[in-house]
């Protein structure tokens, strides 16, 4: 047998090596699971992680990798914050819709006039949205005491249903001849989030990467990040170096909500175009995978945005070109944060043969 | 609005079919976190038993099966939870919450060939004398038979927990892991134990959903059952009778709100699909919770 021994102090070559095989051993078991769908392991696994980017239609898909890769950046970037201190907003999903909402609610009121002003007010709705959605559980859990990761997964529901209203209501197109769905926000010049739709530009990546770069600074060299480092591994000695804990969660859980509404309303105002009642499609939840896999570093979470946006896309690809089923792909995801966590054992521990000890 | 349209009594009979599958996932849930362990993965295992348990009733034709077959399926999928928590030390809250990633995809994989089919139904029985009082009969005693296992199942464990040295030795393996293990108790058997038997009961929860209470098998259909069940867990200290409360009030403000819905109340169908996620948030906050086990949500590694 084999047993596990606590390294004094977690492995440096594991941390960067964990992702990687976890993504191998994601890759084989994929290959299997595909196999027994009765598809071609090598094809598929080809189709999905190479042919997005290497293809003779890679022109056609590179832009998208950008498109998906964003909001799930910004949004994993938010939580990376959270989860470093033990904060666990799981609601994400909730804030990307309600800063949706918010931020098309603000272009549509302006409809049809025409100012380089409408776009950063929706800028600033989206991302306020965002805060106050997960300002609730946040306030909730310092004044109350409320688990917040159960508050902030049934605001998920609360704003779905939100959207849902919003779609068939308030914010519906008045000349959409009775469709549910708002004005196309992408064909008012003012308030679209595009800047080259061609090679897949919207200020979502632009912020994307600044987010990127404010998270890694703030976490390496500012005294915040420090707090937040100490919180989450030692919440005593946090509390003896002056953190008040209360101020940390409505700090972390502000971050990630603006930071999932600015990438909601970047969506609604570009790729997605318009508030429909099907415009969520997970993006908060794979966030969730895309934070852990970046091993909550700033470039892990770049890096891991990427790869899962890949996923998206290839997984589109297999499904019309070879027929996959698109629940295989979700699986797929979730396989991958399995091995991720699975592998993670190796980074913190050493695992040795057995030995019987004398006694 | 036409309040008189809404029947009291149908009211508070579909109450207790409402709050049946909460009732079932809670009380595995109850049993796992009391042995320590925080399982985040209810809403996976529950619809991975959704699934399992609809494709069994359909091939066999026997929703005992169905209901079998489901528990199996929960807790082999609970069994995944606890090799990497408990074997391999990862973190419970991300192991939970992929759990239930993983088990959204994987009945939407397994469940394809089975969407729009009518999953077979209990033959109806009628409970003799018990069912033919008035009043009482229709609210009580004239459900599908699931109603009473869930309760026969909430009683056993508080039992199990009471009276049982089993019982103790799980709690105790939930207060105080490293004490626990000190006196000689396997901490990860016990814990493991408890995982599968969480597991099996979200199974059977989810399979209540896709058997009698829908009954049809559809993508994403706990619709977040599996996190009320979780914050009835906390709502109720951790203790079986008060489980039962909180599922009960969960299953009267769905109910209500279904039954306003369907008389025409002047909100909009949204803001009261809203009611029973709106209902959990309150009875969380204002609910102090009682103190949690003494070791929930931490690994245990006997170290040397």
């Amino acid at each position: 047998m084999i047993t596990l021994e606590k390294r004094p102090q977690p492995s440096r070559v594991w941390t960067f090596a964990t992702p990687v095989l976890a993504v191998v051993l994601t890759m084989i078991c994929g290959g299997l699971l595909f196999a027994a769908l009765g598809q071609n392991p090598f094809v598929t696994i080809r189709t999905i992680f190479l042919d997005p980017l290497f293809s003779e239609f890679a022109w056609f898909y590179r832009p998208q990798l950008l498109i998906k890769g964003a909001p799930l950046v910004l949004i994993a970037i938010g939580l990376s914050f959270g989860f470093r201190a033990g904060i666990w907003n799981i609601g994400a999903e909730g804030q990307y819709i309600v800063g949706a909402i918010c931020g098309a609610a603000v272009g549509l009121a302006f409809y049809p006039t025409e100012s380089f002003m409408i776009f950063p007010l929706m800028v600033i709705a989206g991302a306020l949205g965002g805060f106050i959605w997960a300002m609730i559980p946040g306030v909730l859990r310092v004044k109350f005491g409320t688990n917040e990761i159960l508050v902030s997964l049934m605001l998920v529901y609360v704003a779905e249903q939100l959207l849902a209203s919003m779609a068939l209501g308030a914010l519906r197109n008045p000349e959409g001849r009775g469709f549910p769905g708002s004005r196309n926000l992408t064909q008012y010049p003012s308030a679209t989030s595009w800047i080259n739709e061609g090679v897949g530009m919207h200020w979502g990546v632009v912020f994307a990467f600044i987010a990127v770069i404010f998270a890694y600074i703030t976490l390496s060299r500012h005294i915040f990040g420090f707090h937040v480092r100490l919180s989450g591994q030692s919440p005593r000695a946090a509390k003896f170096a002056g953190v008040n804990p209360g101020l940390l969660v409505l700090i972390c859980m502000g971050i990630s909500g603006a930071l999932a509404g600015l990438a909601g309303l970047f969506e609604v105002a570009g790729p997605a175009g318009q508030v429909s009642i099907d415009f969520n499609v997970g993006y908060g939840f794979t966030a969730i995978i895309v934070a852990f896999l970046g091993r909550l570093h700033p470039v892990g979470i770049l890096l891991a945005g990427g790869l899962m946006a890949l996923t998206y896309i290839g997984g589109e690809i297999a499904q019309s070109n070879l027929g996959l089923p698109g629940a295989a792909i979700q699986l797929l995801q979730g396989m991958l944060l399995f091995f991720l966590l699975a592998v993670d054992v190796l980074t913190n521990y050493r695992v040795r043969p057995k030995h019987k000890v004398a006694t | 609005m036409d309040l008189s349209s809404i029947n009291p009594i149908l009211l508070l009979a579909s109450l207790m079919v409402a709050a049946t599958p909460i009732i079932l996932a809670a009380i595995g849930e109850l049993v796992v976190e009391r042995a320590g362990v925080l399982n985040l993965g209810v809403e996976g295992m529950m619809i991975t038993g959704a699934v399992c348990g609809f494709i069994v009733a359909v091939n066999t034709g026997s929703p005992w099966l169905g209901f079998l077959g489901a528990a199996v399926g929960g807790a082999i999928l609970s069994l995944l939870f606890g090799v990497l928590t408990q074997l391999l030390l990862s973190n419970q809250v991300a192991t939970g919450l992929a759990l239930t990633l993983f088990g959204l995809g994987l009945s939407a994989l397994m469940g394809q060939g089975y969407i729009g089919i009518k999953a077979p139904e209990f033959a109806d029985w009628h409970i003799p004398l018990l069912g033919d009082i008035p009043i009482i009969g229709p609210v009580i005693f004239q459900h599908d038979p699931m109603v009473y296992v869930g309760l026969i199942i909430v009683t056993a464990v508080w039992a199990f927990l009471k009276y049982s040295r089993a019982g103790l030795i799980l709690r105790a393996v939930g207060e105080n892991h490293e004490a626990a293990h000190a006196l000689g108790y396997h901490v990860i058997r016990v814990r493991l134990l408890a995982i599968m038997f969480g597991g099996a009961c979200a199974g059977l929860g989810g399979a209540y959903l896709s058997l009698v209470r829908v009954p049809q098998w559809t993508e994403g259909m706990t619709a977040g059952a599996g996190w009320i069940a979780l914050a009835i867990v906390v709502f109720a200290s951790w203790r079986p009778w008060r489980l039962l409360l909180g599922a009960y009030l969960f299953g009267g403000v769905t109910v209500l709100q279904l039954n306003l819905q369907a008389a025409g109340a002047a909100i909009a169908v949204e803001y009261l699909s809203m009611a029973p996620y709106l209902a959990t948030i309150v009875v969380l906050v204002i609910m102090r919770a009682g103190r949690a086990p003494g070791s929930l949500g931490q690994s245990f590694h006997a170290s040397r």
